[in-house]
């Protein structure tokens, strides 16, 4: 067989084609069923890890001499809302966190109530979902004598935390940033509700006056500005029903990979 | 099909064996091996392109003043940009293909073009997908083919070289084959040779491993699990260059092989790989062995 191809037509020809796996390719990519498929890896992927980590399993801790030079400041920087610039005017004195939802008791801390509890400093590295790590010095409280503090209901199964930042600006509140973890995550030594950074007191760009750290999961997990923890049973009712901001566009709840 | 016969004037055609070379096992997890690898390709290049910087060491965020030794970026240039590949202090401008190419028909800042990552467009958390689930394929399929290869001896009879193959004059004999793409033909192309072998183990035992290694290195939850990969790796962002180092490896390993494909037959490979049956080709007047 011969073909008569010239290098137009064969540029034709190949562009075509090429144009036609690339909509083929963002086809399959979009469908749903293609995309139900796909998930089941995100539950292979939480279960091997819960099967081969235990409850006390840390992850690793470095010293001082290992710290970023400069810690990057990703998601909101500067929460924007009025609430949140009276919050700083006077370092955070008045600002309370709300613990509600399925508790026993619902709790209002204040920053001085959360530092006057058992605290654990850790230095550890930060994975962003994107690839770049930091490191850091962490200090606060650990989640789980918070919660313990405020006892749980039947049905509690995960802890969300509210936080202060619209990272996409939005008139319903969408744009809300929120976190979730499960009661696996929130009872490790290492999950703690930060306060400190690096020796000093946690800055704005860093989610002032309260973070989250939960160190066996990448960056997003660790909500910035918290200023309340909720405990439910799911997430149906939460904002686009996924359990966290970037989960409802499409990142995984587990993300410890 | 003719086949050149050096220094026979007579018109005797070869005579031509097929013998079964390819296993079931083989076959199957070598064209599922092709699938995965071209999706997490495709969909490790998009998940580079969040982030298209790389480091040594433990850290890493391109913040100075810790910069990366390798970026894929994208400057301004008058009203329009290019793309500037940098390893180190050398940079290129790499306009069309690395650092800006074209997205819907506009030069857009993007480390990989679009025809080669999954999605198209810029989308991390559909790649991430993506490329975890060919991540748990691979993986399932690696340890069948590895489960195979020791059990059906698979890699003793046909991986492993045999000691005649690895003498030095042996082998300067098959480079020098090599570099005329002169291959061997009768019965001595009924096993693989030497550098084939070679090759095939530094794939198999040594640069797939490592891909699997990296890229659990880079995960927070198999750090905890795993800490000592850590310290083999020399830290995440390390981990992280190494991932992109052997996936290029593997890039260029694909395309040596399916060049090597197409100029040693390519129909009579392409028939070994699927039907399992590969033909040798003997003069008259040579021995056939059973």
């Amino acid at each position: 067989m011969s073909f008569d191809l010239t290098r137009r037509r064969f540029l034709i020809g190949s562009s075509v084609a090429a144009t036609g796996l690339l909509t083929g390719c963002d086809a399959m990519v979009q469908s749903t069923t293609v995309n139900d498929i796909l998930q089941k890896a995100e539950s292979l992927t939480m279960g091997a890890q819960r099967l081969l980590m235990s409850q006390q399993t840390l992850a690793r801790e470095f010293s001082e001499a290992d710290l970023s030079p400069v810690f990057k400041a990703n998601g909101t920087s500067q929460p924007d809302s009025e609430d949140y610039a009276r919050m700083t005017e006077n370092n955070f004195a008045d600002w309370k966190l709300v613990v509600n939802g399925k508790v026993k008791t619902p709790l209002n801390l204040s920053l001085a109530d959360l530092k006057a509890m058992p605290s654990r400093t850790q230095i550890t590295r930060h994975d962003c979902v994107e690839g770049w790590s930091a490191i850091g010095k962490w200090t606060g409280v650990p989640l789980g004598l918070v919660l313990e503090k405020a006892g749980l209901a039947p049905g509690a199964r995960y802890a969300v935390f509210h936080c202060a930042d619209d990272l996409e600006p939005s008139l319903d509140g969408s744009g809300r940033y929120y976190e979730s973890i499960d009661l696996v995550d929130a009872w490790h030594p290492q999950t703690i509700l930060a306060y400190g950074m690096n020796g000093k007191d946690l800055e704005v760009a860093h989610g002032a006056p309260l973070r989250l750290r939960v160190e066996r999961q990448l960056g997003y997990k660790h909500a910035k500005y918290v200023m309340g923890i909720e405990l439910v049973e799911s997430f149906k009712n939460l904002a686009g029903g996924k359990g966290g901001f970037w989960e409802d566009r499409g990142y995984e709840w587990y993300a410890g990979i | 099909m003719a086949s050149v016969t050096s220094g026979v004037t007579d018109t005797a055609k070869p005579k031509k064996v097929l013998f079964y070379r390819h296993s079931v096992a083989v076959r199957i997890t070598h064209w599922l091996n092709v699938l995965c690898l071209s999706f997490l390709l495709m969909s490790g290049l998009q998940i580079f392109n969040a982030h298209p910087n790389l480091y040594w060491g433990q850290y890493g965020a391109d913040a100075l003043p810790d910069p990366s030794f390798i970026s894929i970026g994208a400057v301004e240039d008058g009203n329009t940009i290019k793309g500037v590949t940098r390893i180190g202090s050398l940079s290129v401008n790499t306009t069309g293909v690395l650092g800006a190419s074209t997205e819907d028909g506009e030069l857009s800042p993007r480390a990989f073009p679009a025809w080669i990552t999954i999605p198209s467009y810029q989308d991390l958390a559909t790649g991430r997908r993506w490329h975890f689930f060919f991540a748990w394929f691979f993986v399932i399929n690696g340890l069948v083919y590895l489960l195979y290869g020791l059990i059906g001896r698979h890699f003793r009879r046909d991986i492993v070289p045999t000691k005649d193959q690895l003498t030095p004059s042996h082998l300067a004999q098959e480079i020098a084959d090599h570099a005329r793409l002169r291959f061997p033909k009768g019965e001595k192309a009924r096993h693989y040779n030497s550098l084939q072998k070679l090759t095939y183990m530094a794939i198999i035992f040594i640069i797939l491993p490592l891909m699997v290694l990296t890229g659990l290195t880079m995960s927070p939850g198999f750090n905890a699990i795993f800490p000592w990969l850590l310290d083999v790796f020399g830290g995440r962002q390390s981990a992280r260059t190494l991932h992109f180092i052997s996936a290029s490896l593997i890039v260029i390993f694909v395309i040596v092989h399916i060049v090597m494909v197409l100029v040693s037959g390519v129909w009579n490979n392409l028939r070994s790989m699927i039907t399992g049956y590969y033909a040798l080709k003997f003069e008259q007047k040579d021995e056939v062995s059973k």
